[in-house]
This record gives structure tokens, sequence and C-alpha cells, in this order.
């Protein structure tokens, strides 16, 4: 009970920072609303990208993805960080001359094009969507456990949270929220990290910890695990299971979606001056590297305390852990053997792999499931791989403030992203559609009172999202990189580093780059998810790295079509010429 | 003005395509390509391959931006001698 208590306190206490904060830095214009007036400092708007950019995804599923996938889990270390080069040396500086509001805003200025701007708008809210609904199945995540209350109800809090702070402030609001929110977020996820190395191999940095012998004998870590590993059934920890194509495609696709991200590049468009901008993408990365350097440890101890903690321990006297997430039902036992104890290996322990809880409760006290086992293998555990984090300090038995800790920097990581992308999901609608598009009348006043309209509605949308949520945080984000990557992205990029490419190429560089990575997941993920193997793939290529070769065609396409059609008129010349200057 | 704005960009560029071979060959070559080559060796209880896709290509990638920012600053400099006037 006493960690509930604190748990409360933590999360109340670091939700009115952020109320606190929102009101008094809300916004009174629209270059407010959408920029932060352009004044905010490169080491405070690192800060914010960090925040914005570390998810629910990095903050709660990443290091379980990593500590379940082992060394083929580095794809989203690289993959999530490598992008802020792409971003700090080919982007944000250029797109900061530039000046103005949104991504579309350039799209549409460099390709001298409504149509353009369209098809980026397009392109940036199905991105965003995609990726909020993640947050928002995150923020459900962590109430349902930690405050006890159901998921739904823990999303509809979040977004009342969200709602406050992004539809009041706005981008100014946000950064300065975001700025608190990075440091809940980080201090959450190091102290746990701290303690469990100093628990397991005596060293009080994470990062070398895990490289470390463990305490009290002379083996490795990362070799233990690997023989742990092994003998359940699973590959080696420290090696890759997945071809080398695929790797270097999921992380390519991952890197360049980073780049093309709006919720990401549109905080560059808040500091001061260009040479800011790019002093900025540094501090963000330090900030990120932080947690991201931190995480493979994070992976690594939670494993092998998982497996430790549980393998063949009667289920009676299991920890309360065990049973909290069975009771929220990301964990579940089914007992094949009968002899009343839990047995993990590789395998999936259930036919149709997610459980399906009944009412009924077993001998044992378990939660009893309608799936008929998996007599293929031994497994009697299910886990969502969600929780690791999140149940790491329990596992590890860490006391109550620390696991209070991780519940408000859970929902710090959750709700920065949300409100950043909320506010790209605003100001496309109020500032591209309506104001440079539809409604060219409109007074700034009006625009203003249209973005906060636009955000409410995008923040019910992804309300729902995270209510009927799409698979596994992580697995769905994936998706909106892969569209980042084959669509915004290349646009940016040639916009900049080509005078040559007119409209034409751009946009059919942005739709074929599109329709071809959709269908492509759409059709491995959604529609013929049996068919989702290796041998089926296109040149071996998993739909998680797709974006890649759609990026790839993307440039194909749009420099074909731009040498077959006209060149772009004498001032799109002269607006890269300016661009290119400092 | 024309002139010196070429050249200018012609020495970003060429900064921009060395610290994008050494992010190249950190990630990809390092963590991927060569990764499992680069197993072979161990230092302390850390695989070198492994090591660099999970720590060594992050701590480069700092590293890369921040050369970047040096690089540029003084590249501004030189060419124009007052870059803080903006806006």
């Amino acid at each position: 009970m006493e960690t509930q208590a604190l748990t409360y306190l933590f999360v109340g206490a670091s939700f009115a920072i952020y109320i606190g904060i929102a009101f008094w830095s809300r916004a009174k214009s629209t270059n407010d609303f959408y920029v932060a007036g352009k004044g905010v400092n490169p080491i405070a708007n690192g800060m914010a990208t960090a925040a914005d950019w570390m998810s629910a995804s990095s903050f709660i599923s990443m290091a379980g993805l990593i500590a379940f996938l082992g060394k083929d889990g580095s794809v989203y270390l690289m993959g999530w960080t490598g992008g802020y080069v792409l971003l700090a040396l080919l982007l944000a500086p250029y797109l900061r001359k530039f000046g103005q509001y949104t991504v579309p805003d350039f799209v549409g200025t460099r390709y001298y094009s409504s149509t353009a701007r369209l098809v980026a708008v397009i392109c940036l809210i199905f991105i965003s969507f995609v990726y909020i609904a993640g947050q928002m199945r995150g923020v459900g995540i962590v109430f349902s456990r930690f405050l006890e209350v159901d998921i739904n109800t823990g999303v509809i809090i979040g977004m009342v949270i969200v709602f406050f702070y992004a539809v009041m402030g706005g981008m100014k609001g946000i950064t300065y929220t975001q700025v608190a929110q990075y440091c809940v977020m980080i201090f959450a996820y190091l102290v746990p990290a701290i303690f469990i190395s100093i628990l397991i191999t005596g060293n009080p940095i994470p990062q070398v910890g895990f490289g470390d012998t463990l305490n009290g004998s002379s083996i490795f870590l990362l070799d233990k695990l690997d023989q742990v590993t092994i003998d359940l059934g699973f590959g080696a920890y420290t090696e890759n299971t997945k071809t080398n194509i695929d790797l270097f495609c999921i992380t390519a696709a991952l890197m360049f979606g980073t780049g093309g991200l709006p919720h990401v590049i549109v905080r560059f468009f808040t500091v001061p001056k260009v040479s800011d901008a790019r002093k900025s993408a540094g501090y963000a990365l330090i900030f990120i590297a932080l947690l991201y350097t931190t995480a493979p440890a994070v992976a690594a101890f939670s494993r092998i305390n998982f497996i430790d903690s549980i393998q063949n321990v009667e289920y009676s006297a299991a920890p309360d852990w065990f049973k909290n997430w069975e009771n929220i039902g990301l964990l579940a036992w089914q007992d094949k053997n009968n002899d009343r104890s839990i047995q993990y290996s590789s395998g999936n322990a259930l036919e149709g792999i997610k459980p399906d809880y009944s009412e009924q409760r077993g001998k044992s006290g378990e939660r009893i499931l309608n799936n008929k086992p998996n007599k293929a293998n031994n497994n009697e555990v299910y886990i969502d791989r969600d929780i690791m984090v999140l149940a790491n300090p329990e596992i590890a038995k860490l006391p109550g403030w620390v696991i209070a800790l991780v519940a408000a920097g859970g929902l710090a990581a959750a709700l920065s992203t949300a409100a950043g992308l909320l506010l790209v999901i605003s100001s496309s609608i109020s500032h591209d559609l309506l104001k440079k598009t539809f409604m060219p009348k409109i007074n700034e006043k009006q625009e203003l009172l249209y973005a906060r309209i636009a955000s409410t509605i995008a923040i019910a949308i992804a309300g729902l999202f995270g209510i009927y949520p799409p698979g596994f945080v992580a697995q769905v984000i994936a998706f909106a990189f892969g569209i980042a990557a084959s669509t915004i992205f290349p646009a940016l990029l040639m916009g900049i580093f080509s005078k040559r490419l007119n409209k034409e190429g751009a946009i059919s560089g942005m739709i074929v780059g599109l329709v071809f990575t959709t269908s492509y997941i759409v059709y491995f993920k959604f529609l013929f998810t049996s068919a989702n193997i290796s041998e089926n793939w296109f040149m071996g290529v998993s739909p998680e790295g797709i974006g890649f070769i759609g990026m790839l065609i993307n440039f194909v396409v749009a420099y074909t079509v731009s040498s077959f059609t006209k060149k772009p008129p004498e001032k799109i010349d002269e607006m890269v010429e300016s661009i290119r200057q400092p | 003005m024309r002139k010196k704005n070429i050249t200018y960009w012609k020495s970003n560029l060429r900064i921009l395509g060395s610290l994008m071979s050494i992010w190249f060959l950190a990630s990809f070559g390092f963590g991927i390509i060569w990764s499992d080559t680069l197993d072979k060796i161990q230092i302390g209880g850390f695989k070198l391959g492994f090591w660099f896709a999970q720590q060594g290509s992050i701590y480069v990638f700092v590293i890369i931006i921040f050369v970047y920012v040096f690089l540029l600053n003084r590249l501004d400099k030189k060419h124009f001698l007052d870059s803080s006037k903006e806006e």
C-alpha cells in the first residue's frame, strides 16, 4: 500500500508541475503556438526534443524488446539515435533558415505547389496518428498497473492532461513542460538502472556494468546470459538471428524515418538562429543517448532477473509482480505439466499466442485461460514485452519509491510525445490546410482558434486509438517510421540538396513511396499475417525495414519524373540558394 | 557574393561527406555488416561487434554532431564574418 500512496504522490506532483508550467507559458499568438516565438534556448530545446522524441515506446517498450530480441534489438538503438545525425547535418539547419512554421510549409514552398503541400499534410497526419496511438496505450498501461484504474480510464485521464497543456500552451507550453518531463523521465530511468547494476554486477554505471562480471563470481554477465538463453532454447543473447540485409534495412528505415518525423523536425524551428539548430540537435542527442545507452543494460539485467526469479518457482510462491501483471492481463501462466511450478523457455506458450482469460481461477490460484496449450514446446509463460521496464524494479525488489518514480517517468515519456504530436497535427490542419489552402482569409486570432479546435479533435481520436489499440506499442510505431522514411524525409532532403527537383518529381516520389510502403506493411501485418515470413519478403526485407526500400524508390521516381518535366522556376533556385547560407 | 556562396557550399558538402561516412561505418559497418567478425574480439565482458551495435555507435553519433557544429561554426566565421545576425 505504501508504494501505491507514493505513486499517487509522484504522479500527482509531476502533473501539477506540468499544468503549472503550461499556465505560466500559455500561447498568445500563432507564433507562440506554432514555434514558441522562436526564442527557445538550444539546450532547453535539446531537452524538449529529447522528451518529445523519447516516447512510451522508448521508455516502456524498448528495453523490453531488446531483452527478448538480444543483439537483434540493436536496430532500435542505432536506428533511433542515428537519425539525429541526419537531422543535425542534413535537415535541421536548412529548415530553420527557411523559417516558416510547419514541415508542409517547406514542401509547399519549395515545390511551389499546394498539391505537394497537401500530400505532405496527408503523410504527416497519418504518421502522427499511428505514432500517437502507441503513446495513449502506454499511458493506459501505466495507469492500470500503478494507479489501479482500468486501461480505458487511464487513457481518458491522460487525454485530459494533454488537452490542458497542449491546447492552452501550444508549442510554448509544450516546450517548457517537455523540459520538466525530460528531467522526470531520465531520473526515473537511471535510478532503477543504477540500483540494479549495483545489485547484479557491483558497478554503479549501467553502461559499463552490463559488460562486467556478476557479483561474487568471475563470469561475465553477458556470457551467463548467452548460456541461460541457449539452455532455454532461445538463440544466444549476443548473437543476431535476423539476416544482415534485414537488420540493415530496419536500422535504415528507423534512421531515415527519424529524420522525417514532423514532430521532431518542427522542434528545430523554435530556436533563434541557424547555428543554434545544429547545436540543439547535438544536445538533444546527448540527452537521448543517456537513456539509449542505459536501455541495453536494463535489457540484459531484466532478462536475467526475470528468468532467475520465476524459473521452476511454485506458482503459489511466485513474486507479487507476477500475479499483478497477470491480473492486468499482460502475463499468463498455464501449467502444462501439472507440477504447479513455472517453467519458462522458448516458443509461444499458448495457441493463438495472446491469452484469452476466463473468469475462473485454477488450482494454484492462477487465471484459467480459454486458450489451448501449445503442445509444441514446454513454455508455460506468456509475457507482454511492454511490461519489462515497468516490472523491472519490482523484479529486482527495489524500494517502493523507485517503483513510483518509474510510473511517473513512463507517464512523462508518453505525455510529452503525445503533446508534440498533437501540436503538429493541429498546426498542419489550421495552418497548412485552412490558412494556406482552403481559407486564406482567416485572421491570426481565428487561426489560433482553429488550431485549438483541431488539437481537441485530435486528442479525442488519439484516445480512441488508445482504447482500441492496434498491436504492440513498438510495432505500431515501426509503421510510422516506414512512412516517414519513404515520404517526408526524401522530399525534404532533395528539396535542400537538389535544385533540379521539381514539383512533379517530388509529388510522384512521395505518392509512390507512400503507396509502396503502406501496401507492403498492410499486406503482411494486417491482411495476410500468416504469410509474414522471410521466404515471402521482398529481397528478404521485413515490413519493419521496408520504409528504406520505399525511400530508395521515392528517390528514383522523383529524379526520373523531374528529368522529363520542366525545371523549377527561377525563384526556387534563389530560395534553395538562400537556405544553404546560414 | 555568388562565388563566395558556392565555395561555402562546397566546403560544407565536403565536411558532410566525410562525417556521413563515419556515421555509416560506426553503425551499419561495425554494428551490422562486420559485426560478427568484430565479435571475435572481446574487451572485458563485451564482444566488440555487440558493443558497437548497442553502445559504441551511439557515442560516435554524438561526437559526429559536435564535430560538425565546431567545423561549421568555423566555416561560417571564415565566410561570413558576422553570422550572428539573422531574421
